[in-house]
């Protein structure tokens, strides 16, 4: 029984993986196929400086030009976004991610059943885990921005840590040791993936925030995304989203380890990371806030934070020795 | 608002370039540095620069996390090694540098807080601010098409939006200016909410610096010890008994609750069907019987991995676990010398352990025993070379023992570990360096020494567990402010700050009414809310909106 659940979890899993692989194609088509419409919002975006700054100079204190313009801003990128009809391409990319997207949870779900607890236990169950949920998080996301543009992205990111997980992270359903056997694991660990999923989107737009403040005349597609103002404020909602999840999965991990270790901290190699995680995001946040900073200073931060949660996750967990020596794999 | 924020703050006005700066005094200087120091770069910096520093000791092992791998890396690299002492790499956590950078943040945030706070409460009091003359450039501008009204239909209007406004938690006040170009009299409400916002964002700095002092005290006041109990026996919480403590730096021992733990029984589970994880822990359970004095009276309890035994003021958490062979030596004249369980440590997953007997008082020579225990040792048809365990659990208990005779030095005086047993100046009467090779002892065995020194018996197998204590006095306090820092958080983050106003504007065609609003921050919903705001107030007063 449990054989046959674990193979056909496998099975689901490869299955997603290879029509994630069609969405890619699908997405990649759809990026080269785009180009710009006219040149409608730049004008739009200077007028829009313009009455802020003036607005700055009419009241008393000059409190808040800055975000005053941002609000205004808000207006010229829906009508950007108003020009960008999604593409055949687009519509055919997002079908393959939600079909390999049900597919991957399923898989997941499968997986969990087999071993009878949350599939995130060891590196390969949370990778599976991880992605679905990255994943969902771009669909969900959808709902409140169009944010396709960035699907290419996405699911590039899902079929190679899927490939990973696969080939490399794979291990047999085990039961948990003791120190796993926590509720704290489901929480902690679910969060943390959560808070993964935001950060991947708002690194995602903040690389097309860098490509977009560049100016890159060889990419067309630029010429069909929002401003790079907008990108960077999607970037930021996303990524201060990701943050409260992330300092949430700090304390439930601090929290845990109290339980299992008799210490809520003790600078594991673990804990440092997701510790050095949490602060360059509080530096991206504050970036934000701190003038000569916004922009393509603090789009960086933020993909250096991403980039050291993917680190966190890989390398760590398979080169550094430390107490959360859970991949499951022995080297 | 805008004082009250560091002067390179987003929000801040841009400095003005062209000041000429008079010249600095001492306390010109001091009040130049501390702005610096209280500045949004320098935190920005100072943020950037704690990540980055925290990344080498997750790369070099921790004197505090990881000792044995200190000592090994230390072996492997000497060279290295002493550069990286010197630079307190190996204690990263707790060097002059790491604590010199989070202390500066730590400083420069209570130099940002604090004013803050003090802005913070007198703008609480403050009322909002006077309606702009002209709301059509501000965020969500709407208004509605001018109606021939009598003026105290005016008034009603306006106090119908002033009461809508204040029903949706914004603070209000009314104004009558004087329009812009004609000199008519213009009525508008003022509003402003999300004061939540800026209580959230110093809510959360400060309990940062909660979590930093009660972290600190928490290390001054707490301690942690290590005790090895075996089934049957019991511990006495006062400082003689336990293996190894570690107090904080103003522990004293009349803080310890001479509670006692005895451990009844502990039990193993390992994986029996799973062949992928055949042996493998899966759970681990102390049956203990507590007395706390002046509480009421013995209790039973269990103690899991991932849940300790809160007593006595303490936490003991289940750490470790092993085998104790009991062991009884018997000397030349036929006395029991030596009986009684003895834990020996494991060393690998299938619990080969090793373990000292020390046995001063057998005649005529004290005897030292050093050897190894193996729950279930491979087969000699299976495996060659040394003996190893191949199973965690008893299915085939093995002793091994090296014995020794000599002085064993516990009449020094000098604290000697019941873990070890120093050979050097001991000789060796059966083992591999003497003609009697070692013991090999099932449960039940009596073997004879050599020269007629005696005999050992393995008599049976016990349990042991090691007990980590803990008392911290601080660590609710850590999770309040932590607690803290989320709420903070949330609402920093996510109430929204923003001004309305509502107005009504007299033109030659009657009254018309406009609404409009500005964001404080982060607001990406606000034009949605102006546009709430006049839909519902237009529809209340029955006027349509001008498009
Ligand atoms: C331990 C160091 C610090 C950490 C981890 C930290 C973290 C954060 C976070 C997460 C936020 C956004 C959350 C919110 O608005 O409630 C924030 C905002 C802010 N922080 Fe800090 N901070 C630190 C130190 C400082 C210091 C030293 C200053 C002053 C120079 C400062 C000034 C501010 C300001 C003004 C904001 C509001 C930003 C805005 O307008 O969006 N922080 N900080």
């Amino acid at each position: 029984m449990t054989g046959q659940l674990i193979t056909l979890s496998l099975v689901a899993i490869w299955s997603a993986m290879a029509v994630y692989a069609l969405a890619f194609i699908a997405f990649t088509i759809d990026l080269a196929r785009r180009t710009a419409p006219a040149s409608e919002d730049v004008v739009v975006r200077s007028a829009a400086a313009d009455s802020a700054l003036s607005y700055e100079t009419m009241t008393e204190g000059s409190s808040s030009s800055g975000r005053g313009s941002t609000a205004v801003l808000e207006r010229t990128a829906a009508r950007v976004d108003g020009t960008l009809r999604s593409s055949k391409w687009t519509r055919i990319a997002m079908a393959f991610t939600v079909i390999a997207w049900i597919l991957h949870v399923g898989g997941t779900v499968l997986r969990g059943l087999a071993a009878g607890r949350v599939p995130w236990a060891n590196m390969f169950e949370f990778s599976l885990t991880a992605t679905a949920i990255v994943v969902g998080v771009f669909l969900a996301v959808q709902f409140w921005q169009d944010l396709k543009f960035l699907g290419a992205y996405v699911v590039a990111f899902a079929l190679l840590l899927l490939g990973l997980a696969t080939v490399n992270f794979y291990v047999d359903v085990i039961p948990l040791p003791p120190a796993l056997q926590s509720y704290w694991l489901v929480i902690h660990v679910f969060v943390a993936s959560l808070g993964t999923g935001f950060f991947a989107l708002g690194a995602g737009l903040s690389i097309a925030q860098l490509l977009q403040a560049g100016g890159s005349k060889r990419l067309k597609f630029l010429g069909t995304l929002p401003s790079a103002v907008t990108l960077e404020n999607m970037a930021y909602r996303l990524i201060v989203v990701g943050f409260v999840f992330w300092t949430f999965t700090l304390i439930a991990g601090a929290i845990w380890a109290e339980h299992a270790w008799g210490r809520y901290w003790g600078w594991d190699t673990k804990e440092v990371w997701t510790f050095i995680i949490w602060v360059i995001f509080a530096g991206y946040i504050h970036a934000r806030a701190t003038r000569g900073w916004r922009g393509s200073r603090s789009a960086s931060l933020a993909i250096i934070g991403f980039a050291a949660v993917i680190f966190n996750f890989t390398i760590v967990n398979l080169f550094f020795k430390g107490l959360h020596a859970y991949s499951g794999i022995s080297m | 608002m805008a004082s009250s924020r560091p002067s390179d703050h987003f929000d801040s006005p841009a400095p003005d370039k062209a000041i000429n700066q008079p010249k600095l005094g001492v306390i010109g200087y001091l009040r130049f540095f501390w702005r610096q120091l209280t500045s949004m770069r320098t935190a920005l910096f100072l943020l950037l620069l704690l990540a980055f520093a925290a990344v080498p000791g997750s790369l070099v092992p921790q004197v505090t996390s990881d000792p044995n791998g200190v000592i090994q890396y230390k072996a492997a690299n000497p060279g290295l090694s002493k550069v990286l002492d010197f630079f307190q790499i190996f204690d990263t956590y707790s060097s002059i540098w790491f604590s010199a950078i989070y202390l500066l943040l730590f400083i420069s945030l209570i130099g940002c807080v604090v004013p803050r706070t003090k802005h913070h409460l007198e703008s609480l009091r403050t009322k909002p601010p006077k309606t702009p003359a002209r709301l059509e450039r501000l965020t969500g501008f709407t208004s509605t098409v001018a109606e021939p009204l009598e003026a105290d239909e005016v008034q009603d209007a306006v106090a119908s939006a002033h009461k809508l406004l204040k029903r949706s938690g914004y603070r209000t006040r009314l104004f009558t200016q004087s329009g812009p170009a004609d000199g008519a009299t213009a009525m508008s409400v003022s509003a402003e909410r999300g004061y939540l916002r800026e209580t959230g964002n110093l809510v959360f700095h400060g309990a940062l610096v909660g979590i930093l002092i009660a972290v600190g005290f928490g290390s001054g006041f707490s301690y942690t010890g290590q005790k090895v109990i075996v089934e049957g026996q019991s511990f006495t919480n006062v400082l003689g008994n336990y293996d190894s403590f570690n107090p904080g730096r103003f522990f004293s021992d009349s803080e310890l609750v001479p509670y006692s733990i005895q451990l009844d029984k502990f039990t193993a589970k390992y994986e029996e069907t799973n062949i992928k994880a055949y042996g493998q822990p899966i759970d681990y359970t102390a049956d203990v019987t507590t007395d706390v004095p002046g509480g009421e009276g013995k209790s039973t309890q269990t103690i899991k991995v991932n849940s300790p035994l809160r007593i006595g003021g303490t936490d003991a958490y289940l750490l470790g676990n092993g085998y104790a062979p009991w062991i009884t030596v018997r000397d030349g004249e036929g006395n029991v010398a030596f009986s009684q369980p003895v834990a020996f440590l494991p060393q690998d997953a299938n619990l080969t352990s090793v373990g000292v007997v020390k046995v001063p008082d057998a005649l005529p020579e004290q005897l030292g025993l050093q050897g190894f225990f193996y729950p279930t040792v491979c087969d000699t048809t299976v495996c060659t070379g040394a003996l190893t365990s191949v199973h965690p659990d008893l299915l085939d208990p093995t002793l091994t023992l090296q014995v020794y005779t000599g002085n064993l030095g516990l009449d020094k005086g000098v604290p000697t570990s019941a873990f070890a047993l120093n050979t050097d100046k001991l000789t060796e009467v059966a083992g591999t360096k003497a003609a009697t090779p070692s013991l090999l002892l099932k449960v039940g065995d009596t073997v004879d020494l050599p020269n007629g020194l005696g005999s050992v018996t393995f008599d049976s197998v016990k349990r042991f567990i090691s007990l980590d204590v803990h008392h911290d006095p601080t660590q609710l306090w850590v999770l309040g402010f932590a607690v803290l820092v989320l709420a903070g958080l949330l609402t920093g983050l996510f109430v929204p700050r923003r001004r309305v106003w509502v107005k009504a504007v007299e033109t030659e065609d009657g009254v018309r009414f406009e609404y409009a609003g500005l964001a404080r921050g982060e607001d990406p919903g606000l034009e949605a809310a102006i546009a709430d705001i006049a839909k519902k107030h237009s529809q209340h007063l029955g006027l349509k909106l001008s498009r």
